[in-house]
């Protein structure tokens, strides 16, 4: 096993008397899903490649209680946030890092008032201060160059918690062209699976809203969309498949687009 | 015979004022009928929050056209309102124009921008209408746009560009008869109003009497009456909700939805933990965990509902609305407002204890609540800084809580996370996996 797919774990760290300086929260979605889970080795990739001191949380890692508590059960989400704050205090964590949007906002948002205060950082922040500091660079030919590239805002990360130029900056890198859909930023239209909805089927309608949000990419005629999120991932994914675009456009993660642009 | 006048110029203000407050006294009792809430943020970064949302109307530029009509609209009320000082001191005093003397040539220009102002808001208003009307634009429909709320909206124009009409009248006829009445002082030019002159010259003097005296009482009735329309249930309430709505709003990030205190302190128990709010619930208070009525929601989520102004830019934002089901933001606000305004009417006839059989949710159906994405682009949209969201999630967690009452697939996902600590089916060994394929 080489260097670049090691996976530090908390518990091992602790084990061997070393300490780490932030902890990579993957999440459910990044941990089960199949689309998810590369999008969590892209990023890996990406944290043992600039040699970045973190460790992840392996089976000790816990939901967040998110859909729960969006649906509305409070109880399931507060029994999960606890139980997950006294692993956290357990191994002294101060910043965690995820590639997760609702993990994000739970942990950054919902965790203090029940004893969980830690530095919480999106992988697109995450990537964008690497960037700024100059250990992320732009490459000269990347496998993105020119192509036309759309973002679609996680509502999670846009709205809830104010997050929009990180992930188009992270975007830049790439040297592509951005091309914006029509709601976009603020007025980002959802993809369909927050609330809980990724749990459940949609009400009654006469369209999915991941359809409607997948033909406004469509659009743009761009031939790549960039997440940052995965339910937005799914969501995209299934549209692309429901509109039989798969050949004509991709959906992937921003640390999937680094991490292909890095050769990774 | 002069004091008459007077007189009954003074009983109706009174009336007015009367009805005013007591309409205005309901209101702030429905509104203290919720629990308790209390904005984290500071008294600076409230009154920040209000002067740029409220005052300075931050989010209606979303939409430049409507922003700028709106502005005047605005102005205009808030402007032309200064010379209602004037019309009621006169009213009480008997006096014709009473700042006109002290102002000097101070006081044409006044009258002049007011002037501007009434026109400018005859305008928009003007516009409004059209776009309602006959441009029918599509914000201005839906489900819970029913023959009250569309009657309700284009009364307010029209109230509103009659009380202008009658304010430059007032000013036309009382310039023509300037010089041929002794009452009527000279005043110097009014500049929009006198546009009206040529299709008032031809009359006689008796008669331009009556028109001045008539313009000038349909204003300050006008005024009244619509003060009073506002304040007895009139989407029209925004003007004044709208700063405390946006004074007392939830300056935290928008994704953050409350942890319920009363849950808290059980998981701690539950736990082994030892409860970190030790204050002791009233065992006499009926615990309720969410919102089966109007009551279970705080006093600031009844506060928005009468903040709202059935606008729709909620709405027209919402990704469920968007496609065609059944949640709309504006009717949960509308629906809120109407069952607490039932609530209140109960309560005040039948006592605290009177029960009607009914709850918020004979208003709002589970299949409205289920179809929210808590994308919070309702709330990001509202110029008044409005939550349908936390109204929706307080609604869900009363099903999911109290009634155990959630879609199948919802309760597989509940004890997915129970069993499992993922909301899907995968053992908590296998959570790791995903590195083997690095």
């Amino acid at each position: 096993m080489s260097e670049l797919n090691k996976v530090p774990v908390a518990a091992e760290l602790l084990a061997q008397g070393k300490s780490f300086d932030v902890l990579f929260w993957v999440g459910c979605a990044g941990s089960f899903d199949e689309r998810a889970k590369s999008v969590t080795r892209s990023f890996v990739k990406i944290l043992n490649h600039l040699n970045i001191s973190y460790a992840v949380l392996g089976t000790e890692e816990s939901c967040t209680g998110d859909p729960a508590k969006r649906a509305g059960n409070e109880f399931l989400f507060q029994m999960q946030a606890m139980s997950n704050i006294q692993v956290l205090n357990g191994y002294g964590v101060k910043r965690i890092v995820t590639t997760c949007p609702h993990c994000f906002n739970t942990l950054k948002n919902e965790y203090p008032s029940l004893g969980g205060n830690y530095e919480l950082m999106h992988h697109s922040t995450f990537l964008q201060e690497l960037i700024d500091k100059g250990q992320l660079k732009m490459k000269e030919s990347g496998s993105f160059k020119g192509q036309k590239i759309t973002y679609h805002d996680s509502c999670y990360l846009g709205r809830a918690n104010g997050i929009y130029e990180a992930p188009r900056k992270v975007l830049e890198v790439l040297d592509a062209d951005l091309v914006e859909m029509k709601r976009c930023k603020t007025k980002g239209l959802c993809c369909g699976a927050g609330g809980g909805q990724m749990f459940k089927e949609p009400e009654k309608g006469n369209k999915d809203i991941n359809v409607e949000r997948t033909e406004e990419a469509l659009s743009t005629g761009a031939t790549v969309i960039a997440a940052a999120c995965p339910f937005c991932m799914t969501m995209l994914t299934d549209g692309v498949k429901n509109k039989e675009k798969e050949s004509s456009i991709k959906v992937f993660d921003l640390a999937e687009l680094i991490a292909k642009n890095e050769g990774l | 015979m002069h004091i008459l006048p007077q007189l009954i110029f003074a009983v109706l203000l009174a009336v007015a004022a009367y009805f005013i407050f007591r309409s205005i006294s309901k209101i702030r009792f429905n509104i203290l009928l919720g629990k308790s809430y209390e904005p984290s943020s500071s008294i600076p970064e409230r009154w920040a929050n209000m002067t740029l949302t409220a005052l300075g109307q931050r989010k209606m530029f979303k939409k430049p056209l409507p922003a700028v009509l709106h502005l005047f609209v605005y102005l205009g009320f808030l402007i032309v309102n200064v010379e209602m000082l004037e019309i009621a001191l006169d009213g009480l005093l008997g006096t014709h124009r009473l700042f006109s003397a002290p102002l000097g040539s101070f006081y044409p220009f006044i009258i002049n921008v007011f002037e501007f102002f009434a026109v400018t808001v005859i305008i928009a208003c003007a516009v409004f209408l059209i776009r309602r009307n006959i441009i029918h634009v599509k914000r201005f429909s839906g489900k819970e746009m029913t023959k009250w709320p569309t009657l309700d909206a284009n009364l307010i124009l029209i109230m509103e560009i009659a009380l202008m009409m009658a304010f430059l009248t007032m000013n036309a006829s009382d310039k023509l008869l300037q010089g041929r009445h002794e009452h009527y002082i000279a005043t110097g030019n009014f500049f929009f109003s006198s546009l009206l002159t040529p299709l008032l010259s031809s009359l006689s003097v008796g008669a331009l009497v009556v028109l001045e005296r008539s313009a000038w009482w349909l204003h300050i009735m006008g005024v009244m009456f619509f003060a009073n329309y506002v304040f007895y249930n009139s989407k029209h309430l925004h003007i004044f909700f709208a700063f405390l709505n946006t004074y007392y709003a939830r300056l935290i990030p928008q994704g953050e939805i409350d942890n319920m205190a009363s849950v808290t302190k059980e998981v701690q128990l539950m736990l082994g933990l030892t409860p970190t709010n030790t204050t002791p619930t009233d065992p006499a208070a009926p615990m309720r965990f969410g919102a089966k009525d109007v009551q279970d929601l705080t006093w600031k989520n009844l506060m928005d509902a009468y903040s709202c102004t059935e606008c729709g830019r909620c709405t027209e934002q919402c990704p469920a609305n968007i496609t065609g089901k059944l949640l709309s933001p504006r009717k949960i606000m509308m629906d809120t407002r109407d069952r607490l305004v039932e609530v209140g009417e109960n309560i005040r006839q039948h006592g605290k204890d009177f029960q009607d059989n009914k709850s918020l949710f004979d208003y709002i159906s589970e299949e409205e609540i289920l179809a929210c994405t808590t994308c919070n682009a309702c709330v990001e949209a509202c110029p008044v800084q409005i939550s349908p969201v936390e109204i929706i999630v307080q609604m869900r967690r009363y099903k999911v809580m109290e009634e155990s009452k959630a879609p199948g697939s919802w309760n597989a996902m509940f004890s997915n996370i129970e069993n499992n600590f993922a909301p899907w089916k995968f053992s908590p060994s296998d959570r790791f996996n995903w590195s083997d394929k690095l």
